[in-house]
């Protein structure tokens, strides 16, 4: 009691916005203090006015704007972009119901999501209109995106927790309804090398993750086999992956793999990329799940073993949840990963986002521009990229901070 | 009592729950299988291969390339072997690896502690840095830096920074430092520094040992091999009126830059990037080793009168080395990996040169192990090292 009173009586007294004082203290509190800070304010103005005199003046912005659908589904047929939309909609019901019934990190994608809709739609209604004009403008379908984002958010925040494990299955399902919806019914609508821009990178770095998943902790488990001919495979295969470059194991798949297969077997090139993103993302998702099994104390296996569970059993009951639940936040970290390096199938000659850009950049109607239209569109598909991992990266951090709060 | 015992009688498994022989069973199984699908894979790929009368085969090494190479390291000409080509490959591959390496560890190390620093500015212009540079993707980068070295003047309007780095549409050109015509009659002196170097050291650790008292001798022996090393160069110098080690600074002749080194615009966009990408990695990982030492020390250190350049230099970048090698060493095998993407900005790596190989040959198979096999080697070489770094650094914790 004591104590407290004295350290309240010794606290130092709270300054109030004393602007010198912050200055003094943050920005010039030695001499080699004050040179950095006159240096970098000269240079931040100089790049923050340069950039946006080049914003505001270039003309360039066109390029990128009239290949909005480009950039956002590559050259899926016109006829059936309702196929993504619908996929869009799908996703956003789920993620609207998630983030009702979760809240937290989920409710802030959600209304992240919903407002990138709306930004969406205020770029659309900025852009010449399509030609034939279509029913069902994509404005309309953009605003209406949104609102059923609103809608599975109400609906969730009422349904509450009955809804959890209905909204986990949906989300299972989702990757295989989306694949079906975009494909057509059998594959046959849109072939997959129509697929493309954000649409196709989306695809692959989600292919990625969710076919790898089951290789992945297969190869973990086997390498923490006590059986030396199972551990050996995995560990020769997850070095050897990591031992090569991404794009070394794209040109395999490219090149290869038609030559492992019996001719009447044919792959188009989308496919065999999503093979080698798969086979690569499943040796570092093994890793990953390794560090996670690895965490688990020993007394949980003993203790499922005591209770009479069997190897299977204990795997399946007792350590792989844990373990996967543990590298939660750092599977989100190989999926920002993923889905930056799947832009390098734009050197295999595949249009996703990348290569959409480098496609626009060379289409003849922007050659009189001086200098050419790549700051533009290269900014426009780097910020896409950049939204996208800067939200994941912040969201594993938040989910890596309440996982902390559990465990505490 | 012992007689009420029931006779033992010798229970056997049934062979089916014996986990013995399930795990033996379950093996030849697994092998079965995973040879049975690789024989599959071998069998229709040779098949295939046969019609199309292509069968592996190395004998394409020793024919003639008869390709140019934009860069390379050593003398290089298309009537060269497809093997020496490949060879030109790896040596450029390393050649970036390495330049990168450097670069990116000593901006890398700059930003982890502007991250840290006391300086409002410094601090949040760091970060948002280095939020904008790891969350877009390097190939994306990589195509940025090359579009901007196309936009760069003629040689005759290179843009100079400070007379020493000049950027045009060739490339850049930038003072490097050459030898002199009696370098020769330096090297001896070179020897002598490490020598002298490397027996202070020996002595110093003897000497520590004997008195059982822990101590340090890397920094000493630096700076005597340094001075021998520099008088050397002073003694040459002066006996022979030229220097054996110059810096040479381009200047600019009627039609191009005579001096220094010229660097093609595909290797300074693929340095560009690989060091822009990696150091902002390498930055966080110094960042976080620093947050990570106690922070008991940092007090301790200062409160022993030591200024904040000697706290960091001397107690926590010490300690947060160790925690730093082990993610340090996959950057740098990622920066080594991710200079495969020199096919896409033209410069002529192992990787874009087993490409035209495999273009003009036909030899997939063969190329692809190749190529996989000399990454490989790379990567566990490098972390061979690097585990054995660790391990001596490891040692210095009592």
């Amino acid at each position: 009691m004591a104590t407290e009173v004295s350290q309240s009586q010794t606290r130092a007294p709270q300054p109030g916005i004393d602007v010198p004082g912050w200055l003094r203290k943050n920005l010039f509190s030695t001499w080699y203090n004050s040179l950095i800070s006159v240096v970098l304010l000269v240079i931040v103005v100089q790049v923050v006015t340069g950039f946006f005199q080049w914003a505001f003046t270039t003309e360039g912005w066109i390029a990128a704007a009239s290949n909005g659908r480009l950039i956002l589904v590559g050259r899926y047929p016109a006829a059936e972009l309702w196929r993504p939309q619908l996929a869009l909609a799908l996703v956003a019901i789920l993620l609207g119901l998630s983030g009702g019934v979760w809240r937290g990190i989920a409710q802030a994608l959600t209304i992240g999501f919903a407002g990138m809709m709306l930004v969406l739609t205020a770029l659309w209604t900025q852009l010449p209109p399509a030609n034939p004009p279509a029913p069902l403008t994509t404005e309309l379908v953009l605003v209406g995106i949104a609102a059923l984002v609103g809608g599975a958010y109400a609906a969730g925040r009422a349904g509450g927790e009955r809804l959890r494990w209905p909204i986990i299955v949906g989300w299972f399902l989702a990757y295989p309804t989306i694949i079906m919806i975009l494909q057509g019914f059998g594959g046959t609508a849109v072939p997959t090398n129509l697929w493309g821009g954000l649409m196709l990178t989306m695809l692959l770095s989600v292919s990625g993750i969710v076919l790898s998943f089951p290789l992945g902790v297969l190869l973990a488990l086997g390498r923490r086999s006590s059986l030396p001919v199972v551990k050996f495979f995995c560990v020769v295969y997850i070095e050897l992956i990591r031992g090569v470059p991404l794009i070394t194991v794209l040109f395999m798949a490219q090149l290869m793999l038609p030559l492992f297969l019996p001719s009447e077997v044919r792959i188009d090139a989308v496919v065999r990329a999503v093979v080698a993103v798969t086979l690569f993302s499943a040796a570092y998702l093994a890793e990953n799940v390794r560090g996670g099994l690895q965490s688990i104390p020993k007394g949980q296996v003993e203790a499922a073993r005591a209770l009479g569970l069997n190897v299977v059993k204990t795997t399946l009951l007792i350590t792989l949840p844990q373990a996967l639940k543990a590298v939660i936040p750092v599977l989100v970290g190989q999926f920002i990963s993923l889905f930056k390096d799947t832009s390098l199938v734009a050197i295999i000659g595949l249009l996703d986002l990348l290569g959409v850009a480098r496609a626009i950049n060379t289409q003849p109607e922007w050659l009189g521009f001086p200098g050419g239209v790549w700051r533009e569109t290269f900014f426009v598909v780097a910020v896409i990229y950049w939204i996208f991992s800067f939200t994941m990266s912040r969201s594993s951090r938040q989910i890596e901070a309440n996982l902390n709060r559990g465990a505490r | 009592m012992a007689t009420a015992a029931p006779p033992v009688q010798k229970t056997t498994i049934p062979f089916w729950r014996d986990t013995r022989i399930l795990a033996v069973l379950f093996q030849v199984l697994f092998v079965i299988i995973v040879v049975g699908v690789l024989w599959f894979f071998y069998t229709t790929m040779m098949a295939g291969l046969r019609q199309a009368n292509l069968l592996p085969s190395f004998a394409f090494l020793s024919q003639p390339a008869s390709f140019s190479i934009g860069e390379s390291v050593i003398a290089y000409d298309p009537s060269n072997t497809y093997g020496y080509a490949l060879l030109i490959g790896v040596l450029n591959t390393i050649r970036v690896a390495i330049a990168g390496v450097i670069l990116a560890t000593i901006i890398g190390i700059i930003l982890g502690i502007s991250r840290l620093s006391e300086n409002w500015l410094l601090r949040n212009v760091a970060t948002v840095y280095v939020e904008i540079v790891r969350n877009v993707p390097l190939l994306l980068q990589l195509f940025m830096w090359l579009a901007l070295t196309q936009t760069f003047p003629r040689q005759q309007d290179s843009i100079s920074i400070f007379g020493l780095i000049y950027l045009h549409n060739r490339g850049v050109t930038m003072a490097w430092p050459v030898t002199g015509s009696d370098f020769g009659a330096w090297v001896p002196w070179l020897w002598l520094g490490l020598l002298a170097g490397i027996a202070f050291y020996v002595v110093r650790r003897i000497q520590f040992a004997r008195r059982d008292r822990p101590g340090v001798a890397m920094p000493q022996a630096f700076l005597l091999a340094g001075a021998v090393v520099a008088i050397g160069y002073v003694f040459v110098g002066l006996s022979n009126g030229e220097w054996p080690l110059s810096l040479s600074i381009p200047e600019l002749q009627r039609f191009n830059f005579v001096g220094g080194i010229g660097l093609t615009p595909g290797f300074a966009a693929l340095l560009a990037g690989l060091v822009i990408y990696t150091s902002v990695f390498i930055g966080e990982i110094v960042r976080s080793g620093i947050q990570a030492v106690n922070k008991g020390q940092r007090e301790a250190a200062r409160a022993l009168g030591l200024t904040p350049g000697q706290t960091l230099r001397l107690v926590i970048f010490p300690q947060a080395l160790r925690i730093m090698i082990p993610p340090m060493t996959s950057q740098y095998l990622n920066l080594t990996k991710n200079s495969s993407l020199a096919v896409a900005v033209g410069y002529p790596d192992l990787f874009s040169i087993a490409g035209t190989t495999l273009n003009q040959t036909g030899q997939t198979v063969p190329v692809i192990m190749m190529v996989m096999a000399a990454y490989l080697t790379v990567s566990l070489v490098t972390s061979l090292f690097m585990n054995w770094y660790n391990k001596r650094i490891q040692l210095v914790e009592r």
